[in-house]
């Protein structure tokens, strides 16, 4: 069997999103909910969650998720793992049998500190020796898969619907401040349970819905910077092209966004001098790593949730407050269906740039 | 008749609307279920809720009034008939009408009326109470498009690109303000009030809505239509 990266995988799909700007917890039920009523904007063939602040009693250490094919993939990237870093606790995560999910890798989980003697001597921040380590299992380790690397977060994904995803990890026992979710409509799939959303480096993680046409050219420039594109799935390479630009280059996300989902010349052209200056410069310096085809995508990272969609708007997305809570949705109705009463709900311009962030993050008022 | 959609599936719901004999049903809970009403032609459908994707595709008669938003592609394909939203409308609305009336309370979103076409006594219309998104009449090959911009939020009567490709039809927007970058083959004039059968389908929508209708007949309007009937003369074939 073709595994993903293997060959071409175009996607439909569904997202949603929720945070708590106050910082309250809430369980992944709501999620699961939310993405059940878009059903049928996937096929069965992928879903997944990711989770903020949902390991409290572990948030100084990297959780790492992985999958195994068998033991010896296990065996190898545990030798790596102990060469790299301190194990401070590993479990394989606790699922629920599902009739539907079928065909589960061996799934474990670590709380992980890199070691200060191997971080200092490789002359590198922290954050990036483990994305590097990550980056190393994934591309060498064969049967070994790292899907999770944050802290203090979490991506749950496999092969199925998403309501059975949750379900079979249990995240209604999980309980966190933020949650994105994805549900999988690929017309063409190897079944692979690396290739669901969301995708993650270090706490980034994207759930994408759409298909970009500018994938090979976004590729091309990413690997100069020692990114292994190793999935050949959009939703990877946005994952890199967003952290290279705000982590490697220190962008803010407002920033990012104007090079993802650049402005056409012509709207750039009737701005305000000050914007249409910053637009243009953005443009003009990172011309590669614009993204052009149908997307919307949620990134959810420490402390907030972005949702941009592309400047055609030709994928949907649903933003709506509630309280101290925000909701980002293919559908309104998958927003509805965890909260009918909403204070304020609209649907962001092609290319607008959304963000919800903690209020004690300073996070920009909407 | 009186069907609880909480927790029913796209097709058993549209089962149970195409099942029954009466002509009004009334659809309470309605959640993200979606085609609801696909090429009725003879009922009046009343929902509650926030319908799914494809609202009244096909529609071929009757009516359906929605008390709440609706989402992407309502009135897809749609024959004759009538959609009412008692709220505001996601993107593509009146995709590809043939015929037949949306009225929406509130805004829309990209790309309503995309390539709506008229052909004889077939004259589709939509009439938006706030404003739109980008794409507005995209590929328009007839009928009618009315934008009243009663929205409060500040925001332009259209978003960009309005009228690309347009080749039929007309659009009527209540501003003195062109929209901008308005393409080579799409005039815009002001038209002081609007004429009487551009006038009845704004009657229509106020008294759907509960609004006076004075204030809005009585001001202009800036009419958009292309410049040739038959832009693509001789391009494909001798016509």
């Amino acid at each position: 069997m073709l595994k993903e990266g293997q060959f071409r995988n175009p996607s439909g799909c569904a997202v949603a999103g929720v945070i708590d700007r106050s910082g309250g917890k809430m369980s992944g039920q709501g999620m699961i909910d939310a993405i059940a009523v878009m059903h049928d904007r996937s096929n069965g063939l992928g879903g997944g969650f990711a989770g903020y602040g949902i390991y409290p009693h572990y948030s100084e250490f990297y959780a790492f998720h992985l999958f195994y094919d068998g033991k010896s993939a296990q065996t190898e990237a545990e030798t790596f793992i102990t060469r790299h870093f301190e194990i401070v606790y590993s479990s394989e995560i606790q699922t629920r049998k599902i009739p539907t999910v079928t065909d589960e890798p061996l799934i474990f989980r670590y709380f992980l500190a890199p070691l200060p003697q191997k971080l200092s001597r490789s002359h590198l921040d922290e954050r990036e020796y483990v994305a590097r380590c990550v980056n190393r299992i994934n591309a060498r380790i064969d049967g070994a898969y790292v899907f999770s690397s944050g802290k203090n977060m979490g991506i749950f994904k496999g092969v199925g619907y998403p309501e059975d995803i949750g379900r079979f990890y249990r995240l209604e026992e999980y309980e966190g401040y933020a949650w994105t979710c994805h549900g999988r409509y690929p017309t063409n799939t190897p079944g692979w349970w690396g290739g669901a959303h969301p995708f993650g480096l270090l706490d980034f993680s994207v759930v994408h819905n759409g298909e970009i046409s500018s994938y090979d050219a976004n590729r091309r420039y990413i690997e100069m910077f020692g990114y292994k594109c190793t999935l050949h799935t959009d939703t990877e390479v946005i994952t890199y092209i967003i952290d290279y630009l705000v982590r490697r280059r220190g962008l803010t996300l407002e920033e990012a966004a104007h090079v993802i989902a650049a402005s056409f010349w012509s709207t750039i052209s009737g701005k305000e001098p000050a914007a249409r200056e910053q637009e243009t410069l953005l443009r003009r310096m990172f011309p590669s790593l614009l993204v052009t085809g149908p997307f919307s995508v949620i990134l959810g990272y420490t402390g907030g949730l972005m949702v941009i969609g592309d400047r055609l708007k030709l994928r949907s997305a649903v933003c709506a407050q509630k309280g101290d809570v925000a909701y980002i949705a293919s559908e309104e109705s998958a927003i509805r269906r965890i909260e009918p009463d909403l204070d304020r709900v609209w649907s962001p311009a092609g290319g607008e740039l959304v963000i919800f962030e903690l209020y004690d993050r300073g996070g920009l008022a909407q | 008749m009186y069907i609880d959609a909480y927790g029913m599936e796209s097709r058993a719901l549209n089962d149970a609307v195409r099942a029954c004999g009466e002509h009004s049903i009334t659809i309470a809970h309605c959640i993200g279920q979606r085609y609801l009403g696909t090429a009725l032609s003879d009922k009046a459908l009343s929902i509650e809720g926030t319908p799914g994707n494809a609202l009244g595709a096909y529609l071929n008669g009757g009516s359906i009034r929605v008390h709440g938003n609706v989402q992407e592609a309502t009135g897809d394909t749609m024959n004759s008939g009538e959609i009412a939203v008692f709220g505001s409308a996601g993107d593509a609305t009146g995709y590809a009408m043939r015929g037949g009336k949306i009225f929406v309370e509130g805004d829309v979103g990209y790309r309503c009326g995309i390539h709506i076409k008229a052909y004889r006594e077939n004259k589709p219309a939509i009439v938006i109470g706030g404003r739109t998104g980008s794409f507005l009449g995209e590929y328009q090959a007839g009928g009618t498009i009315i934008v009243l911009g009663l929205h409060t939020d500040g925001l332009p009567i259209v978003g960009n690109f309005c009228g690309t490709g347009m080749h039929g039809g007309e659009m009527y927007l209540r501003t003195a303000q062109v929209p901008a970058r308005l393409p080579v083959q799409v005039r815009a004039e002001r038209v002081a009030a609007l004429p009487e059968d551009a006038a009845a389908l704004v009657r229509e929508w106020c008294a759907l809505f509960g609004r006076e209708e004075g204030e809005l007949l009585r001001c202009a309007y800036l009419r958009l239509t292309p410049d040739s009937s038959n832009p693509y003369h001789q391009m494909y074939v001798g016509n």
